[in-house]
């Protein structure tokens, strides 16, 4: 964290009362989300409310034992994050207090109060290789060199976008540290590596265009039925053990992002340990080096204090806008942002606002729709191209889409990820519902898949689902008369589906094959239990019995396609077998 | 320290004094009434002129003369080894008759956040030889899983079984730095029956458990505010005797739902806008707060487990408290009230329950390289089985394949088999995987489609089994 850099002085105040992390202050100088420090012992809080000489003041800190009288200064400065080299492969609070870091200075595994830290390493040097001479001009954003921060990540130092800009008049490759100055120009600005940005506030950008890409994400049912965008939106909603963070951490381990941004916004310690001792052993399937050189973690658990969680996210996000001014695809994960909605109804009601829907502040859908704008493809004021992908986790109370986080949410939110406790119990995974999720960009998308997997990927994911819907009306059919009741090719259908269920959506996140499924592997698996189907309902046709066409050996490999490294050998076998062993029948 | 004698109002459990000395926000107040008695309560909030004040052991009797002394610290716990086999109530005093505790330490009963940095993963099987919980929802060192019950189920039984029976197998293999760390139960009771709090020393006594005991008892008729600091106070010890003396922690803590009610209780007195079903809207952080301090830390050999019993109104696990529960803890494990009526120890519904770190607890060098995979396949033949139960009711189990046939039976069995135990039995992890391949063996090999080839031919019982086994069902 970074605050005190504007010089002005500003006059302290007097604590009036103390409830919670809610803190009123009498007489101090301070504008609206201006960063204060509370009490003797110096705890961080953030300008909420104003009224007369009453700051109402939300405290990052646990209170115990702070009590009126005390003092709180004031900095002057909104609440900003550190941004420049350093930030990958690091793990946050929700302040951008450095995690590791903090557990050096308290010299404990517990968090103890009042101690800061930058959130980025102020000593390290970095090697700064300028991308601009002596004499050109440079705008505001623009970029002036870059630091190779990680084996897979350039880091770009960019022109401030609050500068003014002009021509350069002084810039040199060399090691130095994230305060020194690394170019100077005409007007006197000095450009540093490391800037700061106010986390309520939107980095600016030229403008931002319709996705036409889709975030590959290695998971079948998401690739496959519904899938996202780089820049687009989606919210995974469920209830809990439904495998929201599970979904949320394969998303992080295997999307095609070139920067991931993890929130753990009121979450698990345990789920963030998971993170943090899993990512640096994983490779990231695309370059082939540690999964952590490209990520960025925030973990701010659910009992650390509630007014970090309600910042959380909006630190995740500067933090991802930075690495998108880069020209970089950035993926946001936050889970859970219900919590964080939490956070601000938990707040509200100690400010006693009157509340909205089920105790919500009124403001609770402007912010999420706030939230959820930030992502988008982007043409970056440097000209560059970037994006910021959201993927929001929900975790609706008893499960019900229809309380208010959930529905504000969906209105905003382009793909809708609805999990489903009934698949999670049978441990159907990712129980991913495929009859109530959807994706709004699946036709923008199309001819990305089209261009880049098979020609007839729409056709054949239009078969598929067909097929699954078809199997969800007989279901219901057969649950009042049985499945033998029914018509041979109805039986039929429902086998293929049956198929399209395990050996499709379901995939085996903790199996080092399955983990991850790339397009063509997903297209070759769906569309060998289509050929499946072509050849069976020929048979089925030619007068072969339904129960001797399901009965063949080769059909129960098509659930083990999932784990075969060499799917392509194994699939035409299958694919070949599977004929062969039919044609036998007639 | 000084003394006010100026209460200005009082109301439910709740004290309000002018003061006009600043006073600490959660700090510690006396409050001595006229008769002599005192009574202790914390700061709730602090203003310039006033303080609101929680009573711990009730209003009843304070009047605006009783004198009021703010002793300008938080609550803190006094700990030290010697608690062990001691029984306190649940304001952290000792009723045993036993000698004055001699602290080591005294510590914050609020306690802080471990830094997720500094956390370990857990993934130490604990063998509690339940085969419900070992086989398809396994605990492990460090974790949280509450036991979610209702009203006239024996959640309690299965507390004491697991209280009695958990170990961790091969100890000194696994690690054989693990000398000395030993094995403490930490039994926090909130407004639980005397009967059930009798039930619970006896068993204690019965076994010789409460040697390696710490009992924090608040009986129902105890102030319910109480409640509130009751599992600080264990957690506090359990943190103590984890992190400074290596001891490996269960901490049990019944009931939740009680704890829960204290602070809607507060909430109310104190005017606060409700959330839902008049919880307050904190309940959420409140909760999690108790419930993170369950973990294992980089470094030191000692862990905290928790297994918290919630008793669910209306056997409805959407109500805000399991809800809450459910969304922070890592798992849960339900007490179905159907399978208690067919006489099945313990009752546990293993389909809805849940283990979420199970997944990094089990396997080759930790349980059985066949655990996954085998209880994969029992959960999904087990959930195809309960859902031809329905259909079955309509059409008669004529009307159904062979195959399906087979299903159901292998529910029924799962049931009287595998989770039908007895409070008394103790199962090995080889047993219980032995006998969920007892079960899987009825149903045709080409139907194992969770379970790696190899390991069927390793295990499947081959047709004399599955044959005997056929006949008898």
């Amino acid at each position: 964290m970074s605050q005190a850099t504007e010089s002005d002085v500003r006059e302290d105040g007097i604590i009036e009362s103390v409830s919670g992390p809610v803190v009123t202050a009498r007489d101090l100088d301070a504008r609206m989300n201006d960063v204060v420090y509370v009490g003797s012992e110096g705890l961080m809080g953030e300008v909420i409310e104003i009224e007369g000489n009453i700051t109402t003041i939300q405290v990052y800190e646990e209170t115990s034992g702070v009590s009126p009288g005390e003092p709180v200064e004031g900095t002057g400065a909104p609440l900003s994050v550190d941004l420049g080299p350093g930030m990958l492969d690091a793990i946050y609070d929700g302040v951008q207090r450095p995690l590791d870091v903090l557990e050096e200075k308290m010299g404990s595994a517990f968090l103890d109060r009042g101690v800061d830290a930058p959130g980025i390493d102020l000593e390290k040097t970095w090697e700064f290789n300028p991308e601009v001479a002596e004499g050109d001009a440079v705008e505001p954003g623009d970029i002036v060199g870059s630091v190779p921060e990680t084996p897979s990540i350039d880091h770009k130092v960019m022109v401030p976008p609050d500068y003014e800009g002009g021509e350069v008049v002084a810039i040199e490759s060399g090691n130095f540290n994230v305060e020194e100055t690394v170019a100077e120009l005409d007007n006197g600005e000095e450009i540093q590596m490391r800037q700061e940005w106010p986390v309520r506030s939107q980095r600016p950008a030229k403008e931002k265009e319709t996705p036409t890409e889709p975030l590959i994400s290695g998971q079948r049912v998401l690739d496959g039925l519904f899938p996202i965008a780089k820049g687009g939106t989606a919210a995974i909603p469920g209830p809990f053990g439904s495998g929201k963070t599970v979904t949320q951490h394969q998303l992080a381990k295997w999307a095609d992002a070139d920067i991931v941004v993890y929130v753990g916004c009121g979450e698990r310690g345990n789920e963030m340990t998971e993170v943090i001792e899993d990512f640096p052993e994983l490779e990231d399937p695309t370059t082939g080096n540690a999964l952590m050189d490209r990520t960025c973690l925030i973990a701010n658990t659910s009992n650390m204090p509630v007014a970090a969680r309600e910042s959380c996210v909006y630190t995740g996000i500067t933090i991802a806008e930075y690495f998108r001014d880069m020209g970089y695809d950035v993926a946001l994960m936050a889970d859970s942002t219900s919590r964080w909605a939490e956070a601000m109804r938990e707040i509200s009601s100690r400010l006693e606002e009157m509340p909205g829907e089920e105790g919500y502040p009124a403001y609770l859908s402007a912010r999420l729709s706030e939230f959820y704008e930030r992502a988008g493809y982007f043409n970056n004021i440097n000209d560059t191209e970037g994006s910021v992908s959201v993927i929001g986790a929900v975790s609706p109370p008893g499960g019900d889409f229809s309380e208010p986080v959930t529905q504000n949410t969906l209105r905003i939110v382009k793909t809708f990820w609805a999990l489903d406790a009934d698949l999670a119990e049978r441990r159907h995974f990712p129980s991913i519902n495929w009859n109530e999720s959807y994706s709004l960009y699946r036709d923008q998308l199309d001819p990305w898949f089209v261009e880049n997997v098979r020609d007839d990927w729409p056709e054949t994911r239009q078969w598929a689902i067909d097929t699954l819907d078809e199997e969800a009306e007989l279901q219901e059919i057969v649950q009042l008369v049985g499945k033998d009741a029914l018509p041979e090719d109805q039986q039929l259908t429902l086998e293929i589906a049956r198929y399209l269920r395990e050996a499709w959506l379901q995939q085996n996140a903790f199996h080092d094959v399955d983990t991850f499924c790339e397009p063509e592997k997903t297209y070759r698996i769906m569309d060998a239990i289509q050929t499946y189907n072509d050849a069976a309902f020929e048979a089925l046709d030619a007068g072969v019995p339904v129960e001797e066409i399901t009965d063949i050996d080769a059909a129960p490999r098509l659930n083990r396609i999932g784990v075969q490294e060499d799917y392509n050998e194994y699939i035409d076998e299958l694919e070949a077998d599977i004929q062969e062993q039919l044609r036998e029948l007639y | 320290m000084k003394e006010y004698q100026t209460i200005t109002e009082i109301s439910g459990p709740l004290v309000f004094v002018e003061t006009d000395e600043p006073v600490g926000y959660d700090d510690i107040v006396e409050i001595e009434l006229s008769d002599g008695e005192t009574r202790r309560g914390q700061v709730l909030e602090s203003a310039s002129d006033y303080v609101a004040i929680q009573v711990f052991e009730g209003t009843e009797g304070i009047d605006r003369n009783a004198s009021v002394r703010f002793l300008g610290e938080t609550m803190k716990m006094p700990v030290t080894e010697d608690l062990l086999g001691r029984v306190m109530d649940g304001t952290g005093q000792p009723i045993d008759g036993g000698p004055e505790i001699v602290p080591d330490e005294r510590r914050d009963i609020v306690g802080e956040a471990i830094n997720p940095f500094s956390r370990e993963y857990p993934e130490e099987f604990i063998q509690t030889g339940v085969s419900a919980i070992d086989g398809m929802n396994t605990l492990v060192r460090g974790q949280k899983l509450p036991i979610f019950s209702a009203s006239g189920l024996p959640h309690n039984d299965l507390a004491l079984q697991i209280a009695r029976q958990a170990t961790v197998p091969e100890e000194d293999e696994a690690s054989d730095d693990d000398e000395g760390s030993e094995f403490a139960v930490i039994f926090g009771a909130m407004g639980i029956t005397a009967e059930e709090a009798n039930e619970f020393m006896d068993d204690f006594e019965r076994t010789g458990a409460l040697e390696r005991s710490v009992v924090f008892m608040n009986l129902a008729d105890d102030p319910a505010v109480e409640r509130t600091i009751t599992p600080r106070l264990a957690l506090t010890t359990a943190e103590y005797l984890a992190f400074e003396k290596d001891y490996h922690v269960l901490v049990i803590l019944t009931d939740m739902t009680n704890y829960c009610e204290a602070l809607r209780e507060i909430g109310a007195a104190r005017e606060e806008v409700p959330g839902r079903r008049g919880y307050p809207g904190y309940m959420y952080t409140d909760l999690a707060q108790l419930y993170e301090r369950a973990g294992r830390i980089e470094g030191r050999e000692g862990s905290v487990t928790q297994l918290p019993i919630l008793t669910m109104p209306g056997d409805d696990d959407t109500h805000p408290i399991p809800d809450l529960t459910g969304y922070i803890t890592e798992g849960q494990i339900y007490i179905d009230r159907d399978l208690n009526s067919q006489g099945i120890q313990p009752p546990i519904n293993v389909l809805p329950s849940l283990s979420r770190l199970m997944d990094d607890g089990i396997g080759e060098g930790l349980t059985r390289a066949d655990h996954a995979d085998v209880k994969d396949q029992i959960f999904a033949a087990y959930a195809e089985g309960e859902d031809l139960r329905d259909l079955v009711n309509i059409v008669g189990r004529e009307a159904l394949s062979e195959l399906d046939n087979k299903y159901l039976d292998f529910a029924d069995r799962f049931e009287e088999e595998f989770v039908d135990q007895g409070f008394d039995t103790a199962r090995d992890i080889d047993e219980t995987l032995e006998l969920g391949w007892d079960l899987l063996s009825m149903l045709p090999k080409d139907a194992l489609n969770r379970i790696d080839e190899d390991l069927i031919e390793e295990h499947y019982r081959e047709d004399e089994t599955a044959e005997a086994v056929e006949a008898e069902a």
